[in-house]
């Protein structure tokens, strides 16, 4: 049976680049970092190395890149931190979307119980925020505005220089969650105006644990970690030197692919969408032009995702899901209820996310095994009945 | 949260699936919004389920659910199909995750549904019987838990 993998956005695999590149430093190259003899040095060195891959990827300083243990402590700790020197100053006000991923979500929430206000913007039927909402939402009192780069579930991309910009001008804060983006899309804290980046290196081919914050110099980020002088002192502990080292050289891959990629990866998804769109009662989520070049997700009514995707594996497909049952809550996906769908078609969710080794094979065989599979759903389904009933005005 | 076999093998290959055409009882519960509904379809002949077929919307252990209590209920005089309880359909399944604990109180509400509805066809009120039909978790406000 063919496998194919559909599931990149929830986490990739460890290309050979990064492999190599991390394999020495959990081997011979052995040492702590902070340890003055050689083999300590190289390990050194190797990180500084990987701070600076990381800083050309983004266009950043490389005193400004942070190594973290990924993309939910790099939101944690941004949103935490800037919360924390806001108060100071009487600032207790945050700005984020509905769309943003639970890291940053359950941290404002935790905030909101702290005294802190929080607004959340809403996004329009393609997922996507506009910036004049955000501005309208601006305050004096204002420490923080927090906006995805581009959505996990609907990849949808956001206006981000247009909201640097407009943060820039307002003297407010602005934090994107990259973690979906970084390595797939271009990003440029210069250009597009961003004062904190969070990322997550197993997103693009390197390892689970890893992860980035970018924070613009001159912003004091209180430490998150006390207890010793490593990433400056902020965030204490030893370093993850293989894990680093595969960051950098993954980040550094896949920019130097990045039009490469997504030009490949887009036509791909494209060709999903359009094979997937002949199925009846289905609708695209997101937005078809601003969107992430590996994301496809779907809604087919009269059927429930966890059992699509059950059925997928059955056939070799690892997908995902934003209903009910798989988000392990009684609500689907609140992503997919702020582009405004009716809980049952969320339910009906499909995310598929595909990457550079996606073949068009790949791509074909899905396609093949969607159709039946969602027919046979839909055969056994009460709820598709009453739509086939409906359509026939009964 | 992971499945036993047994669920597995009810949700790929699902034992009395379809609709019965000549039920003559057919009860339905859950709704769309929560993201599940069940549908039972029995043929009752002189007390006893002769036939089964079941349609069910919802997540594998749904499915599952449905296949095996069908299962459990066919050729059973109605006054036992109506001792079956969710608890038995969890056990048959050799488990279910806790959060998919309500997909079986979905089948045995569903089996009872529709024998409250053969009931009522028969010029009998089925309350006294089959008692309440538990359907009030599927409100407006709110789904299971």
């Amino acid at each position: 049976m063919r496998y194919v993998y559909a599931d990149n956005a929830a986490t990739t695999a460890v290309s050979k680049t990064a492999l190599d590149a991390m394999m020495p430093y959990l081997t011979e190259h052995c040492g702590n970092p902070s340890s003055l003899y050689s083999i300590g040095q190289t390990a050194h060195r190797a990180i500084e190395k990987a701070r600076q891959q990381v800083a050309a990827a983004i266009n950043a300083d490389k005193s400004e890149i942070y190594f973290t243990s990924g993309g939910s402590e790099s939101d944690n700790w941004v949103i935490r931190g800037c919360a924390e020197l806001g108060k100071k100053k009487g600032k207790c006000h945050i700005i984020t979307t509905k769309i943003e991923h639970h890291a940053v979500l359950h941290t404002t929430a935790k905030l909101e119980k702290e005294g802190f206000e929080v607004t959340y913007i809403g996004v329009n039927d393609k997922g996507i925020v506009d910036v004049n909402d955000i501005a309208a939402a601006i305050r004096e009192d204002t420490c923080l505005v927090t906006v995805m780069f581009a959505n996990n579930e609907i990849g949808s991309v956001q206006p981000i220089e247009e909201i640097g910009k407009l943060c820039r001008e307002k003297g407010v804060w602005f934090h994107t969650d990259a973690v979906q983006a970084a390595g797939h899309i271009a990003i440029d804290v210069k250009k597009q105006n961003i004062d904190f980046l969070s990322m997550s290196g197993h997103k693009f081919h390197a390892v689970k644990g890893t992860g980035v914050l970018y924070c613009k110099n001159g912003v004091k980020l209180p430490n998150l970690i006390e207890g010793g002088g490593q990433e400056s002192g902020k965030r204490a502990g030893t370093e993850n030197v293989p894990g680093i080292v595969a960051l950098g050289a993954a980040l550094e891959e896949a920019c130097a692919n990045i039009d490469k990629n997504a030009q490949k990866v887009s036509a791909l998804r494209d060709r999903l969408f359009e094979g997937a769109s002949k199925i009846s009662h289905s609708r695209i989520n997101g937005d078809t032009e601003k969107r992430l070049p590996g994301n496809f997700s779907m809604c087919f009514e009269g059927v429930e995702g966890e059992s699509l995707l059950l059925m997928l594996d059955a056939v070799g497909i690892s997908a995902s899901s934003g209903s009910a049952c798989t988000s392990g809550s009684l609500d689907p996906s609140h992503v997919l209820l702020a582009i405004g769908l009716k809980h049952e078609v969320a339910h009906g969710s499909l995310r598929l996310s595909i990457d550079e080794n996606t073949s068009g094979e790949d791509v074909e065989y899905i396609l093949e095994q969607l159709t039946p599979i969602i027919n046979r759903l839909r055969d056994m389904s009460p709820l598709w009945e009453r739509i086939i009933a409906e359509d026939k005005g009964e | 949260m992971e499945y036993s076999q047994k669920v597995m093998e009810h949700f790929a290959a699902p034992h009395n699936v379809g609709v019965l055409e000549n039920a003559n009882g057919i009860g339905e519960i859950g709704n769309a919004k929560c993201g599940d509904i069940m549908k039972m379809y029995i043929r009752v002949e002189n007390d006893v389920i002769v036939d089964v077929k079941f349609k069910t919307y919802g997540c594998a252990s749904a499915i599952a659910t449905s296949s095996i209590a069908t299962d459990m209920i066919k050729g059973q005089p109605l006054s036992e199909a109506l001792k079956l309880t969710n608890k038995a359909v969890v056990e048959a399944l050799d488990g279910l995750p806790a959060v998919k604990i309500h997909c079986s109180v979905l089948a045995e509400q569903a089996i009872k549904a529709a024998i409250a509805d053969y009931y009522r066809r028969q010029g009998i009120d089925p309350t006294p019987i089959v008692g309440k039909i538990d359907d009030e978790h599927y409100t407006d406000e709110g789904c299971h838990l």
